[in-house]
């Protein structure tokens, strides 16, 4: 039997109260604490919060953590109370969530430093939220601390007052995920119309082999909306590279890191335990393939073509998501585990990818790679950390990129989607090409003086972060970037992270054992995943490719000039890449109009096969 | 028409979401953005209702409890939404006051800050 | 895109929205049906803790954890919105000038008169959270407006006095600290997290329900300092604070 009220069984909930309690101490202290205090009780905190996130994922390994909050445990399958799951993903989701805090923390000991403890309550906030996001087994839960993310994050991006994009950036964003929060309530209340509980072993057990009819469809694409938005698929992004653009660089690297991941990890949660067993998988898998490689391309296009690095970044960041969304919508376990080493692998690189931005920023002062031309060639380390960076987003083996980018393509052929190999190598090798390109034309002086162009956002007008322009790189901001680097590495390299991936992957998606623990106690043992290492040839292979490709991107487009025919030919292209350009205005009227789309799009392509 | 209270709540829904589409004023839109949450609770409580039942509330001194209560769910995640809804809401307003003082406008259409 | 591209695609991806939604909502149970089960579970749940507000127990029982996340969303946005109205360095913030505007004797009596009424009728809102209609939230919320009766039928220099910011600051931090403190002692003391285990009373007496009211009133606190951190923000931009070079 498991024990629901063991020390273990804690962990959860006191890994979302404990950084609650923290921020309301700083916020008590903060107008007259010394600023060294401050960070350091917000840096311990979330040092806390990690060792719990790591003990309750080494017992997760052992079977899911189950926690009825205030003891209200079921009685015959139905309890009125909110159930805390601990399993390997969400814990790992969670504990990604703390560590990407923990160093974002570190890189920003002395950023702001007018402000009181307000930056650092926000951050211990969005923490909260993030870990409660992740752990919690109730979908109005989920819609509870996914607004707590919410309002944390829209503080956070506006928090540079002064910079006039900073603050449009931040109520795009507000706006645009609140709308999006919202429809998922109707959702949410449709389904506690049917079911009559807001569980999600509960939700499971009362919908599994049932047919669907109207109101799951509408509920499945309200809620899908919510968490679609969050995790900026096609056509619910536009507002990821406006708050990205803007927001502090350590905010940005929760962003990318962790938050927009954790829109990818609910939607596939809230599919397992919900509608696996209600609506078909081959409509579903057909959803998100399409749409996560369409995803994939434009996100890739639009970095590609962007000069305000941060801007690239963000861009970047929804390409991969695009994968992400390819990999696990395979539906399959070994997809899942693939999304889940991407997830990972990214997270470390695109942080300190994030953090080298910031770097770039507070020592010259702007963000933009053709103003910027030349002004790093006398860093030392700087510049190869960005060409690290660059190749690792591109998939370069042994990064965890290469790794997770490998098992998603292999459970992609395996599916019979012939097509996601090219989508994978091509996607990361664009999206490293331009992190390479950029660095060669700022840390390297290479190619040709590049011609102004205002076509796109201009990254000179950004605000700086720090008082006065950095000399040097500080010691605080370079140690968080090696760590993530070689975390990322660490992925691929450390043996058993594939097994491990895919037993974790193989617990994610039996939801009838999550909700028969959950509503009975009954531990139920999985079977065993048989072994299997890390690389395959063609996963190497593969990574090998991407990296090289990127090389030729970026040297392309560096050297464009002197090859007339790559000018001739790109001169259509680029047509359609302004087209594409233009759509991305600014504008939250336009972002709502393509939210409807996005809507329209999921409820075809699930509800039409019903039909 | 026992669907009527629905219909109400998806047409607010959508009626606030077209408030931010046609919007020339971002305080406008921050509030049809609230429109559309009422929505949202319309629907909840609509879903909570149960005819000729009494509130889920029995009173000091109290009355003898019955299940012939209205659902008290929908109304408990209503009442925190509203209240903190209020709050989310005064943050976004908060951005649009400073969008006022760095652009000298809240049109949206003027805007031009994050194109491409 | 023009103005008329957005509506036009609004006009057709809402519509279709709008399609799929009410066939959806076709399917729900009819309004004013009799088949709740969350309900055949919450009362003899609410009973049971001796908590006669059903709605109060599961805000502040059954689902408490929604609770703090809630309150910890309030208390999220009013640091957020403190930290976005903070002046900028090229404003300078002045004292508000006495005695400007017109005020009628009768807005004034009727401040007189009101503001003892909802400060008490927000107290006891609050106290009475597990037993009566109401509870932290909405006693806040009467408190927290209640006071600024000061401002609409006095001055702002009498609101300042009444209410000094920080005060308010430090109850918001109290309020949602000791929502997620009480948690912890729960879980320390009694081995879970934000379990009821205070003595419970008797049914429909004000001091009933365990840890509802202690929930109760530290949301209440929380609330009534959050509204009021809230609006003082936006009153001192609107009444003290201009450009360097302009009015």
């Amino acid at each position: 039997m498991l024990s629901y009220d063991d020390t273990v069984s804690l962990l959860p909930a006191l890994a979302v109260a404990v950084p609650i309690v923290a921020a309301c101490v700083l916020l008590m202290i903060g107008r007259r604490a010394p600023r060294p205090l401050v960070d350091g009780i917000a840096a311990a905190t979330s040092a806390g919060v990690v060792a719990m996130l790591a003990v309750l994922l080494a017992h997760a390994g052992n079977g899911r953590v189950i926690n009825w909050v205030g003891r209200w445990h079921p009685k015959n399958g139905y309890s009125v109370g909110i159930v805390l799951v601990g399993d390997e993903v969400g814990a790992g989701v969670a504990l990604l969530a703390a560590c990407l805090v923990l160093l974002a923390l570190i890189y920003s000991w002395r950023y702001f430093e007018g402000v009181e403890a307000h930056y650092h309550c926000l951050m211990l906030l969005f923490l909260a939220g993030m870990v409660g996001f992740a752990l919690t087994g109730d979908l109005f839960d989920m819609f509870v601390f996914f607004e707590l993310m919410g309002a944390a994050a829209y503080a956070l991006t506006g928090f540079k007052v002064e910079d006039a994009t900073a603050v449009q950036g931040a109520l795009n964003f507000g706006i645009i995920n609140s709308l999006g929060a919202y429809i998922g309530l109707i959702g949410i209340g449709a389904l506690f119309a049917r079911v009559g509980n807001l569980t999600l072993p509960q939700l499971h057990e009362a919908l599994a082999k049932h047919p669907p009819d109207a109101l799951i469809v509408a509920s499945f694409v309200a809620v899908l909306t919510a968490f679609l938005v969050k995790g900026a698929m096609v056509p619910f992004h536009f507002w990821l590279a406006d708050a990205h653009a803007v927001a502090p660089t350590p905010v940005c690297v929760l962003f990318s890191g962790v938050m927009v991941p954790l829109g990818v990890y609910a939607v596939f949660r809230v599919y397992w335990l919900v509608f696996a067993d209600v609506l078909p998988g081959s409509a579903v898998r057909r959803t998100f393939i399409v749409l996560g490689a369409l995803t994939a391309v434009i996100g890739a296009v639009m970095c590609f073509a962007q000069r305000h690095f941060k801007r690239l970044l963000a861009y970047s960041t929804i390409a991969h998501v695009g994968l992400f969304l390819v990999a696990a919508g395979c539906l399959t376990e070994s997809g899942t585990a693939g999304a889940l080493l991407y997830v990972a692998g990214h997270a470390g690189v695109k942080s300190a990818l994030f953090l080298l931005a910031g770097v770039m920023l507070n020592r010259y002062g702007s963000v933009d790679e053709i103003d910027l031309f030349g002004r790093g060639r006398d860093t030392r380390l700087t510049k190869w950390l960005f060409v690290i960076g660059g190749l690792a987003l591109a998939g370069l083996p042994p990064f965890g990129t290469a790794l997770g980018k490998a098992v998603g393509e292999e459970a992609g052929l395996s599916s019979g989607y012939e097509w996601v190999p090219v989508l994978f190598v091509a996607v990361s090798a664009v999206t490293g090409g331009a992190v390479l390109r950029v660095t060669g034309r700022v840390y390297f002086g290479l190619g040709d003086p590049p011609r102004p162009s205002d076509r796109s956002t201009s990254g000179s007008q950004e605000e700086t972060e720090v008082p006065r322009l950095l000399p040097r790189v500080r010691i605080t901001m370079l140690v968080p970037i090696l760590v993530l680097l070689l975390g990322a590495l660490a992925l691929g390299v450390l043996p058993g992270a594939h097994e491990a991936a895919e037993r974790a992957a193989g617990h994610f998606i039996d939801s009838a054992a999550y909700a028969k623990e959950a509503l009975s106690g009954v531990a139920v043992h999985a079977a065993a995943v048989p072994p299997v290492g890390n690389w395959t040839l063609s996963g190497v292979l593969l990574g090998l490719l991407s990296a090289g490709l990127a090389v030729l991107c970026a040297a392309g487009a560096l050297y464009s000039r002197r090859v007339g025919v790559w000018e001739r030919a790109t001169r259509g292209l680029d047509r359609g890449v302004d087209g594409l350009r233009a759509l991305h205005s600014g504008h939250v009227g336009d972002y709502v109009a393509w939210l409807m789309t996005g809507m329209v799009a999921l409820g075809a392509f699930v509800g039409i096969p019903l039909r | 028409m026992s669907v009527y209270a629905y219909l109400v709540a998806v047409f607010v829904l959508l009626v606030g979401a077209f408030g931010i589409v046609r919007s020339r004023n971002l305080v406008h839109a921050v509030v049809c953005l609230s429109i559309a949450q009422s929505g949202t609770y319309i629907l909840l409580l609509a879903v909570g209702y149960q005819s000729k039942a009494t509130p889920p509330v029995f009173g000091s001194p109290a009355t003898k409890p019955t299940k012939a209560v209205a659902e008290p769910l929908v109304q408990a995640m209503a009442l925190t939404d509203i209240v903190v809804s209020a709050t989310v809401t005064a943050l976004l307003l908060a951005i649009a006051v400073q969008i006022h003082k760095r652009h000298n406008t809240v049109d949206p259409n003027e805007l031009a800050a994050l194109r491409g | 895109m023009t103005r008329t591209a957005r509506l036009l695609m609004f006009a057709v991806a809402g519509g279709l929205v709008a399609a799929l939604l009410v066939l959806g909502v076709l399917d729900l149970p009819d309004f004013g049906a009799s088949d709740h089960p969350y309900r055949d579970a919450a009362v003899p749940a609410a009973v049971l803790h001796k908590t006669s507000n059903v709605i109060s127990s599961i805000n502040f029982d059954l689902r408490a954890l929604d609770t703090l996340g809630e309150e910890t969303i309030l208390l999220a946005s009013v640091i957020g919105v403190t930290v976005l109205l903070r002046p900028a360095s090229d404003e300078h913030e002045h004292e508000s000038i006495s005695g400007s505007g017109r005020l009628l004797d009768s807005t004034k009596l009727m401040g007189y008169v009101f503001l003892p009424i909802t400060l008490m009728i927000g107290f006891l809102t609050i106290a009475h959270g597990a037993v009566t209609p109401g509870g932290g939230f909405q006693g806040g919320v009467v408190l927290g407006t209640g006071i600024h009766l000061l401002y609409v039928a006095g001055s702002y220099r009498a609101l300042e006095r009444a209410r000094p910011v920080g005060v308010a600051e430090l109850g918001e931090a109290i309020g949602a600290g000791a929502f997620a403190c009480v948690g912890i002692a729960g879980a320390l003391a009694a081995g879970a997290f934000l379990v009821n285990s205070l003595p419970l009373g008797a049914f429909g007496d004000l001091f009933s329900s365990g840890t509802v009211l202690l929930l109760s009133c530290a949301v209440g606190i929380e609330v009534a300092s959050g509204v009021v951190v809230l609006l003082a923000q936006f009153l001192h931009q609107t009444v003290e604070v201009t450009e360097e070079h302009g009015q």
